[in-house]
């Protein structure tokens, strides 16, 4: 009587040990290090190793290691986060122009953990410090210059058919246009109906009036909100790239919102100068008559200006630009009709179109680059004083060849895939087409109070966990033990399964971990005062045993299964804290079911299964 | 031979004592309710929206210091407290109109200070929400609740009975009532861990509200003679020690939570400590008073006789 068959066994032990093992990288010291990347233009090697070593040498920045990582990346490992900033004001100093450094922690792992592929836990910004940005994309205004661009298109395209109307105006979301008779009317349904196949247009008498009424339809409303949503994510990307921080993640959160979280980071002000950085976009003619080597040696051709594409290839380009991205009045990816391949779209204003005609005209066959530009004010503090500068960035961002001469609208093809089609037509949406962000929400922690919130729920994890492991030995003598063993598991079970799932620990992650703990025991209690009762009535030592846990049972599946219910309901409403704090309550109450039911089983039996009991020590 | 045996012999009248329970448990709801009604509540950031400061100074600050330093660059109405220890202060300001203007603040409200003690003072954590975040998280946690007791009622009357389903959710709701009651009659700041805490509350009032309904059932089904209140009051009787004993090790740990945890976690314990005192109690004399005075009888609970068994005896 009670025993497990030994494969029940060997199962519970391998669950057990390989739990062991994924919780092991948390036990490595999580070092400060700095991420080298190589800019724009240079690689990592061997070199750069020897370079970086060098450069801290000179500065005497004491290093832990320097590693190269897959990627092209450089690992510099420090003993302390004072020698991490000295280091990498050191690398900036000196490097810069070729290196990128961003600032990271990064366990130690050895040799064997990293081979397995196991990783430790994540932990939240509010115990590594960072800063946590939420972003609102005006979604209304999104809407609203889509519309204003269809009042301002519908309008060129009467006058280019010659078709007369009154007037075209905006009346809340829809667009009401006025003929003179009922002829013209019908004659710019036909036409606007086939040109703007996107809107929705009905003809609306009302009071001897002419109107026609066009209106986005639902799901054009909602691609320009993904559309809106989309772009904003893809410009912070770049942008955020440029801020030297290492995983930094961009997120969408729910409809509307995006959310940007640093880890490491310190300083908001720069992230939010970055948000409010504006960008342009600029056509202009390829200059093909000159040598680009020469005008690499400084010597570029008057007229001309040279630029980089984002490979980092130079190119030489025309000094006059033949239209800006405020005259851009919509870019969209899609396929090219004839050929099936991935095309852009683009849509110019009048102005724009008849330069862009003009141009074309004169030089089909030419290649033609589109250069992106930002602007981005910085602050930076110059012998104590805080200096605004403002930085352009500039990029090619695509070039391609004239095949004929066109004006309004006009299509780019020859792109490498969809992906890259999409990317564009964003990017060219970003000058004036941006709609507004706001920043709805912020969160900086300083690292030295992250430390502290790890260091306090650290703590208070361990003098609870002691103080309960005490009582139970007290209390339950071998089977208090046997609870023990149990919880502790258990624990590391939790913080195996949220490595392994690379879950995020917070703060209130760790209070989840500390109830479960609490709760966890409530499961052993309920099965030890089963046995103990069973024996107070007179039963055997094993039958007691038996009928202990048999009884149980069902009192402890409804009771967990109660708090899950309550737990992922929390997990599917909360954000944030409260997700972080029901991820771990649930991870707990399914591990402490496990552990209770079966770990302490196995145990006991292995104790006092198949032998002969006088009394048990419970 | 056991020498930790006293509480397993109880025999306490428990559900004789219901009816003056029941009503103090009324008379307290009612003042928590005026409370609500009347004091409201001290809303943490995450829920009213605006801007928290958190700076560590070198030495300890007067807080009329740190005011006159903020005053004198225009910032009024901040709230303004030591957070822990006495160089570190807490600033806390309502919402800005505008939310661009809004988010900007912090770092002037930061340099107004550090530009008053020469820079010897450390940011240690912003927060910035803005006013409709804040309203969107309120509703958030409300229908969190919602759902969570829609959720739980189902289960509990698919496996027990309506009557104990009613019960379970009266406990419930009466915990989370008290709980968001006592933040309100102190007026302690009621933040988005502290919503947390309540949701756990539920989590853990239900636990063990099953567990003596789980009891309840199964000697309903096994002694036959008796009536319903003596069943009842054997039934939480003999659960008695697991009901302390479990309590208490929660305890244990709650409270070394809000001693050792920090500040961050404080209100977090705190409601959850109050939340296991009144989970327990609320057990026997909210949910299983409930269940009696909703008139339940040994025949509710026998099981539905399914083919061929007999009874539900246990199998080997």
């Amino acid at each position: 009587m009670n025993q497990y068959p030994l494969w029940k066994n060997l199962l519970i032990l391998g669950v057990v040990l390989g739990a062991l093992l994924l919780a092991v990288p948390n036990l490595f010291s999580q070092d400060p290090s700095i991420e080298i990347t190589a800019a724009r233009g240079s690689e990592v090697t061997e070199a750069s190793l020897a370079e970086v070593r060098a450069a801290l040498e000179t500065a005497g920045v004491p290093v832990k290691d320097i590693e190269t990582r897959e990627g092209g990346k450089l690992l510099v490992r420090f003993a302390s986060s004072a020698d991490q900033l000295a280091g990498q004001d050191a690398i900036e100093r000196t490097l810069s122009e070729r290196y990128r450094t961003a600032l990271t922690l990064s366990a130690d792992l050895p040799g064997w953990v990293r081979f397995l592929g196991l990783n430790p836990m994540s932990m939240g910004l509010d115990l590594r410090g960072g800063i946590h940005v939420v972003i609102d994309v005006d979604m209304e205004a999104a809407l609203d210059q889509a519309l204003e661009r269809y009042v301002g298109d519908i309008r060129t395209e009467l006058r280019d058919r010659k078709i007369r109307y009154l007037t075209v105006a905006r009346d809340g979301s829809r667009i009401l246009i006025k003929f003179n008779d009922a002829a013209m009317r019908d004659d710019a349904q036909r036409a606007l109906s086939s040109e703007f196949r996107d809107l929705d247009i009905q003809p609306l008498d009302e009071g001897g009036d002419f109107v026609i009424a066009a209106s986005l339809p639902p799901a054009q409303q909602e691609e320009v909100r993904t559309f809106a949503l989309q772009q904003n994510i893809t410009t912070l990307r770049n942008r955020v790239n440029a801020l030297g921080v290492a995983e930094p993640s961009i997120a969408r959160q729910g409809d509307r919102r995006i959310v940007v979280q640093l880890p490491g980071a310190q300083d908001p002000g720069r992230l939010k100068e970055l948000l409010g950085a504006t960008a342009t976009l600029e056509y202009r003619l390829v200059d093909t008559e000159h040598s680009v080597a020469d005008a690499l040696d400084g010597r570029v051709p008057v007229g001309s200006r040279l630029y980089r594409e984002r490979d980092g290839k130079p190119i030489l380009l025309n000094r006059r630009v033949i239209v800006t991205g405020d005259q851009i009045t919509d870019a969209s990816a899609g396929f090219d009709s004839q050929s099936g391949s991935p095309a852009v779209f683009v849509n110019l204003d009048g102005q724009g179109a008849r330069r862009m005609r003009t141009m074309t005209t004169e030089n089909v066959g030419k290649p033609m680059a589109v250069v992106f530009i930002e602007n981005v004010t910085t602050t930076e503090v110059v012998d104590g004083e805080a200096v605004k500068r403002t930085r352009k960035v500039e990029e090619v961002i695509s070039v391609a060849t004239i095949r004929e001469p066109f004006g309004r609208r006009f299509q780019t093809t020859g792109l490498d895939s969809s992906d890259e089609a999409h990317n564009l037509a964003l990017l060219l949406r970003s000058g004036a087409l941006a709609a507004p962000i706001q920043i709805v929400e912020e969160r900086t922690i300083g690292p030295s109070l992250g430390q502290d919130n790890i260091d306090q729920g650290f703590m208070s994890v361990m003098v609870g966990l002691a103080l309960v492991l005490l009582f139970m030995v007290l209390y339950y003598r071998v089977f208090g033990l046997v609870a023990n063993v149990v919880l502790v598991a258990n624990v590391i079970m939790i913080v195996a399964i949220l490595s392994m799932l690379q879950a995020t620990l917070t703060l209130p992650g760790i209070a989840g971990i500390v109830l479960t703990v609490g709760m966890a025991v409530d499961a052993n209690v309920l099965i030890y005062e089963r046995i103990r009762e069973e024996i107070r009535n007179g039963s055997t030592p094993q039958a007691s045993i038996h009928a202990g846990y048999d009884k149980a049972l069902s009192s402890i599946v409804d009771a967990n299964v109660t708090t899950l219910i309550a737990a992922i309901v929390l997990f599917s409403f909360g954000t944030g804290p409260i997700k972080g704090f029901a991820v771990t309550l649930v991870i707990g109450i399914l591990t402490s079911m496990f552990t209770a039911l079966y770990g302490s089983r196995a145990m006991i039996n292995l104790i006092y299964g198949g032998r002969r009991v006088k009394k048990l020590a419970i | 031979m056991r020498d930790l045996s006293v509480i397993n012999e109880l025999n306490i009248d428990f559900m004789g004592m219901r009816r003056p329970w029941v009503i103090v448990s009324g008379a307290l709801m009612v003042i928590f309710l005026l409370s609500m009604l009347i004091r409201g509540f001290n809303l943490g950031l995450d829920f009213t929206g605006g801007t928290v400061l958190e700076v560590g100074y070198q030495n300890p600050a007067e807080l009329s210091d740190v005011r006159a330093a903020l005053e004198a660059k225009g910032f009024t109405g901040a709230t303004i407290q030591h957070f822990g220890a006495l160089t570190d202060v807490m600033i806390r300001l309502a919402p800005q109109e505008g939310e661009e203007a809004s988010a900007q603040l912090s770092e002037e409200v930061f340099k107004a200070l550090s530009e008053a003690v020469g820079g010897q003072v450390e940011l240690r954590r912003v927060e910035f929400v803005g006013p409709q975040v804040g309203e969107e998280l309120r509703e958030q946690g409300g229908l969190a609740v919602l759902f969570a007791l829609i959720g739980i009622l189902i289960y509990v009357a698919l496996r027990f009975e309506w009557r104990f389903a009613i019960g379970a959710i009266a406990a419930t709701m009466h915990d989370a009532f008290f709980v968001v009651g006592v933040f309100s009659l102190f007026q302690l700041p009621f933040d988005l861990t502290v919503l947390a805490a309540v949701l756990a509350v539920i989590g853990y009032s239900l636990n063990d509200t099953i567990v003596i309904f789980d009891r309840v059932r199964e000697s309903f089904r096994k002694i036959r003679k008796g009536t319903v209140i003596e069943i009842t009051n054997m039934a939480i009787n003999q659960t008695m020690s697991r009901t302390i004993i479990t309590s208490g090790t929660t305890l244990l740990v709650l409270i070394s939570l809000y001693i050792f945890g920090g500040e961050a976690l404080s209100g977090f314990s705190l409601a959850l400590i109050i939340g296991v005192f009144v989970g327990t109690y609320s057990t026997v004399f909210i949910a299983t008073a409930t269940v009696i005075m909703l008139g339940v009888s040994r025949a509710d609970l026998l099981p539905v006789p399914k083919e061929g068994a007999e009874a539900g005896n246990t199998l080997p």
